[in-house]
């Protein structure tokens, strides 16, 4: 699942303002990673495939104290790629905590509403949740059983967006200080 | 009668039985509702969600003729319920309207059967047949051997049970529930809450739930968020990229 947001999460911090693969690597590290550091293979990797598929540019090599360097640009289609990703509610079911967690922060420090992805979530929750409700009017205990796992999942997902809603502006001062 | 108000609802199918526009409540220096819009078809059983404090017992009860709004509109049926005196919000109450609150409110030295009975008292009904109706509610919620129970001789989901007993029995077009399972554990709450979904679908009740647990908000049509006193909808459209 780390590895499905990666692309998406470098464009994400590309989007404010341009930066050097070290960096962006950095930033993703201290603020998205948390204890899960992306090994800088994957990042040029990563980034090459952007380049070549027109979301990012590359400068020319910069030269420096240390190796050679070159700042990378977010493109149009970039942005595009983002803000679809980020626009979509991801289907709700269990262990999504890392997505969520993605989503929230990469949102707030791109600058954006963090808000309406909570809500689109929410909602996309909710109905997951009416669903699974519904389905248990005619099913046996055993369905129930297995049904209720998955709404008490959906649930503690649910209080997390709420309790991260209520901190929004916190957050977003602690991300962007 | 005044003017029904245009729809406040995509579909514009005017079939909205409940309608909040432009409501602005405040306690003192406290805002609860700022502006306020909603709008409740006849037959749907809504979910009202919102952090603690963000005005969404303060919109059932402007809705339910509980309070006045400071300003803006209510409405019920086509008629304008804000404008209503006292004696009238009280009779729309009486005979339109149902009520469940979290903690049952059963009048301790009543029994279960008393208890589900008094709303057909108050309105008039003879003592007969408001006990018989009350000791029906009460075996169709599965409660039939303890009508004779007062409140304190009940569990907590019986409690409820009489409780939502007391709020059907007079055949409201509304019902409005204020966290009716937020005492409740979990399958306890499940249960008050299958009763309350099958008992308004068989009567076509229209429901209005007060909640802040997303599993009680799965029982109804649609949610919205009240957050800082307005109303957004559940399901936001977002902008396409």
């Amino acid at each position: 699942m780390l590895g499905m947001t990666v692309p998406i999460a470098l464009l994400g911090l590309l989007e404010r303002e341009s930066s050097y693969g070290y960096e962006l690597k950095q930033r993703y590290d201290s603020q998205l990673g948390k204890g899960r550091p992306l090994p800088f293979g994957q990042v040029y990797a990563t980034l090459g495939r952007l380049a070549r598929d027109g979301k990012v540019t590359v400068g020319a090599a910069e030269p420096g104290a240390g190796p050679e360097r070159k700042r990378y640009r977010i493109t149009d289609d970039g942005i595009a790629d983002f803000e679809a990703w980020l626009a979509q509610p991801v289907e709700p079911e269990p262990h999504l905590q890392t997505v969520l967690f993605m989503k929230v922060v990469l949102a707030l420090l791109a600058g954006r509403p963090a808000q309406t992805y909570l809500d689109a979530q929410r909602a996309a929750h909710l109905n997951r949740m009416r669903e699974l409700t519904a389905s248990k009017r005619s099913a046996t205990l055993l369905d129930a059983l297995l049904a209720d796992h998955a709404l008490f999942r959906l649930e503690a997902d649910l209080r997390w967006i709420d309790l991260t809603e209520a901190r929004l502006d916190a957050l977003t001062r602690e991300l962007t200080q | 009668m005044t003017t029904p108000p245009t729809s406040l609802t995509p579909a514009g199918d005017g079939r909205e039985l409940l309608v909040a526009r432009d409501i602005h409540k405040s306690f003192g220096q406290t805002v609860a509702l700022a502006g306020a819009n909603l709008s409740v078809a006849a037959g749907e059983i809504l979910a009202i969600m919102g952090p603690s404090g963000s005005g969404k017992s303060t919109l059932l009860h402007c809705l339910a003729g509980i309070l006045p709004p400071d300003s803006g509109e209510t409405w019920f049926a086509g008629v304008r319920t804000d404008q209503l005196n006292d004696t009238a919000r009280t009779e729309l109450r009486r005979t339109s309207f149902g009520f469940v609150f979290q903690f049952g409110q059963l009048v301790p030295e009543l029994t279960a059967e008393e208890n589900v009975a008094l709303p057909l008292l108050l309105n008039g009904i003879r003592r007969k047949p408001a006990v018989d109706a009350a000791r029906l509610w009460l075996a169709r919620l599965g409660l039939g051997g303890v009508g004779g129970r007062r409140s304190g001789e009940l569990s907590g989901g019986q409690a409820q049970r009489v409780a939502l007993a007391r709020g059907l029995v007079t055949k409201p077009r509304v019902l409005f529930a204020d966290e009716p399972t937020g005492s409740l554990d979990s399958l306890t709450g499940e249960q008050v809450m299958e009763h309350l979904v099958d008992a308004a679908r068989t009567e076509g009740t229209t429901v209005v739930i007060v909640t802040h647990e997303p599993r009680v908000a799965a029982y109804a049509h649609r949610e919205v968020m009240v957050r800082d006193g307005r109303v957004s909808a559940g399901r936001p459209q977002l902008a396409t990229p």
